[in-house]
């Protein structure tokens, strides 16, 4: 018994082993043949990824194609009105490259951080929001790069609904009409994090800050790659291919060490409805299954997500648990901001850390950052603001 | 935005039926059927293994009396009764994290209770009401902005657990915001500047698909609100109650 078992594969280190996908044997359809078909059908209208792209694999190992430039930026309610470094960075980043950028005001929320709490809309609602971003971003030729994981999410879901629910394509069709646009699907759904994956090598050339002393705790955000999971891209050498690639991919390039911990696939806490109006949960959740078993077992200098709600929940939450003595104290940022700083981007003008919660000076100043001179550069250039001398900061001044 | 951040008592979640054992069969057969008539319910739910994985990888199983694995259980075999209690006492505890996706009977848990708390707000059961109880402002802010919180949400009251780092935002937040380079981000009261044009179509999107109803059902302080709000601008984008 047991004679034809190849025992000897079985028991090789997984890395012998080696992992290879066979997107032929995906358990799912590929999204892009069926939106063709309905293409073909006159049902709707894909919007292009634009060239120049970069093509990486997704989770079942399909192509999925990355714009580098002419990008339509889908904007976070959340990064923008709390944490709005995170998108300065993105656009930042952007500008520093010399890649062409859109950030529209034809653009609205998602709207699904509020149709995940309180359940107060409808598919309908949610894809006609969808469509309406997406034709929006269609009529200026440029193609939507969404900064939030939630939009991200839910706009696979909504894809999905779109691509088999004829009844719903036909009301979507009809409320497009109304308001003079058309039913338009984006050939890929595309999460900034993964854009800057792929300018990842850019950043590295042009990094003049080293990180080679840093720590971090990766967290991946869970409508990124759980929720709608075959989007997300999985690389061979990053996690062997049985993690989602971005934010460590970025992180290794950067000369980042990334510690791994045992709550990596858990949750942040955010919860939706729970951090604004029962957020005890929140708070006790990430600190307690996220925080604190990063800082036992990784004892990072920064944790590093990549959505609006991970950053919020991870960082907020922090100075309840303090005040409980619980072993909590790590800087919280995201990918976009961690690649800014590593090209040498102001911390408060461009990163906005002012706007985070727990302090991050001893990180800065572990990158040999002098803390205090950048703060200073960041209040004189409130003053001008504040005497009327300069209506707002501008890019020229967050440079100089 | 609630001020108060409220603690749910820890109390076990009563799955005898007994609490509501006067509630007639037909209604809660009535609530069973809307869920699985609605689109979406085909690609959330194909049978249940009752394994448990779900249940292992959920936050929120972890910190209240709270079970993907029974729910998805109990609409799996078919119990109204069940069904009935947990959309009332449970369904709202969910994080809507979907890490309960990796169910290997591919359903998604998660996206169950999205379509059973939708029920449940389209009925005004008593549930929902409690849920959005200290909501009712974000709903709005979302719905007459187009962005779902605003700079000037970060208000000491409104996240005391959050330190002192909220007061010096919100007592800093005119400057602050004009020290933002991207020209989109200079606002207080939305996220970022939105278009007149795109406020409009948002509002014609929210009455024709009939989510304006659901709000008349839940919250109708709310609904005359935003029916205020929105009227007034639709008018003067020149559409009238038709939105013609
Ligand atoms: S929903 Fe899926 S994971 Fe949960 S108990 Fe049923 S079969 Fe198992
Ligand atoms: S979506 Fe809800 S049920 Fe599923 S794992 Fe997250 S909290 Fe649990």
């Amino acid at each position: 018994m047991g004679a034809n078992i190849p025992i000897h594969e079985v028991i090789k280190p997984a890395k012998e082993r080696g992992f290879k996908w066979d997107p032929n044997e995906a358990p799912t359809e590929d999204y892009h043949d069926a939106l063709e078909q309905l293409e073909k059908e006159g049902e709707l209208e894909i919007l292009r990824v634009p060239e120049p792209y970069i093509e990486v694999e997704n989770k079942y190992g399909r192509i999925k194609k990355i714009p580098l430039e002419r990008t339509w930026h889908h904007k976070s309610c959340g990064q923008c009105g709390h944490i709005p470094g995170y998108s300065t960075s993105i656009f930042w980043l952007n500008r520093q490259l010399g890649l062409d950028y859109l950030d529209p005001k034809d653009q609205t929320s998602c709207t699904a951080w509020n149709y995940y709490a309180s359940a107060t809309s409808n598919p309908a609602a949610q894809a006609a929001v969808a469509v309406r971003n997406f034709a929006a971003a269609g009529e200026t030729g440029y193609f939507p790069l969404i900064h939030c994981g939630t939009s991200f999410g839910h706009y696979k879901e909504t894809r999905h609904e779109i691509i088999h629910h004829h009844d719903l394509r036909r009301q979507v069709k009809k409320i497009m009409e109304r308001l003079g646009k058309k039913l338009v699907m984006p050939e890929e759904i595309v999460h900034y994090s993964e854009w800057v994956h792929v300018i990842r090598d850019k950043v590295a050339e042009r990094q003049t800050i080293d990180m080679s002393q840093i720590k971090a705790a990766v967290h991946p955000a869970c409508h990124y790659h759980k929720l709608i999971a075959e989007d997300a891209i999985y690389d061979e050498e990053i996690y062997g291919a049985q993690r989602s690639a971005i934010i460590t991919g970025t992180l290794l390039k950067l000369g980042i060490d990334v510690g791994d911990y045992s709550t990596w696939y858990d949750c942040c806490g955010f919860g939706f409805r729970h951090i604004l109006v029962s957020r005890d949960f929140s708070r006790s959740f990430s600190t307690m299954r996220k925080i604190e078993i990063m800082k036992k077992e990784v004892n990072p200098d920064v944790v590093v997500t990549h959505d609006t709600g991970c950053v919020t929940t991870l960082d907020q939450s922090q100075f309840a648990a303090k005040a409980h003595d619980r072993d909590v104290g790590v800087p919280v940022m995201s990918d976009s901001q961690i690649a800014a700083l590593a090209m040498g981007a102001h911390p408060y003008k461009v990163l906005q850390l002012h706007w985070h919660n727990t302090d991050n000076k001893a990180f800065l100043r572990k990158l040999g950052i002098d803390v205090e001179a950048k703060w200073q550069e960041f209040e004189d250039a409130c003053e001008k603001l504040k005497s009327g001398e300069q209506q707002f900061l501008t890019w020229e001044d967050a440079d100089a | 935005m609630a001020s108060n951040v409220t603690s749910r008592p820890s109390t076990a979640l009563d799955l005898t039926g007994s609490k509501y054992r006067d509630i007639p069969f037909e209604e809660k057969e009535r609530l069973f059927a809307e869920v699985k008539a609605d689109m979406r319910f085909e690609d959330v739910l194909y049978g249940c293994y009752e394994c448990g994985i779900c249940t292992a990888a959920c936050p929120s199983a972890r910190f209240y009396h709270f079970s993907p694995r029974i729910i998805a259980q109990a609409v799996a075999r078919e119990d109204e009764d069940l069904v009935y209690t947990l959309m009332n006492d449970s369904i709202w505890d969910c994080s809507q994290c979907f890490s309960c996706d990796r169910c290997p009977r591919h359903n998604s848990p998660g996206g169950l209770i999205t379509v059973m708390r939708e029920v449940a707000v389209r009925n005004g059961l008593q549930t929902a009401r409690d849920a959005l109880e200290g909501y009712g402002r974000i709903i709005y802010k979302v719905m007459s902005t187009g962005t779902q919180v605003s700079p000037d949400m970060l208000q000491a009251d409104a996240f005391p657990d959050w330190g002192k780092h909220v007061t010096e935002i919100a007592e800093n937040l005119d400057i602050w915001r004009r020290a933002l380079p991207p020209e989109t981000l200079h606002t207080t009261e939305t996220g970022w500047e939105i278009d007149d044009k795109t406020i409009i179509e948002l509002y014609l999107i929210w009455h024709m698909t009939g989510v304006m109803d659901m709000i008349k059902d839940i919250d109708e302080g709310l609904f005359m609100i935003l029916q205020d709000v929105m009227e007034e601008r639709l008018e003067e984008a020149g559409y009238d109650e038709t939105f013609d």
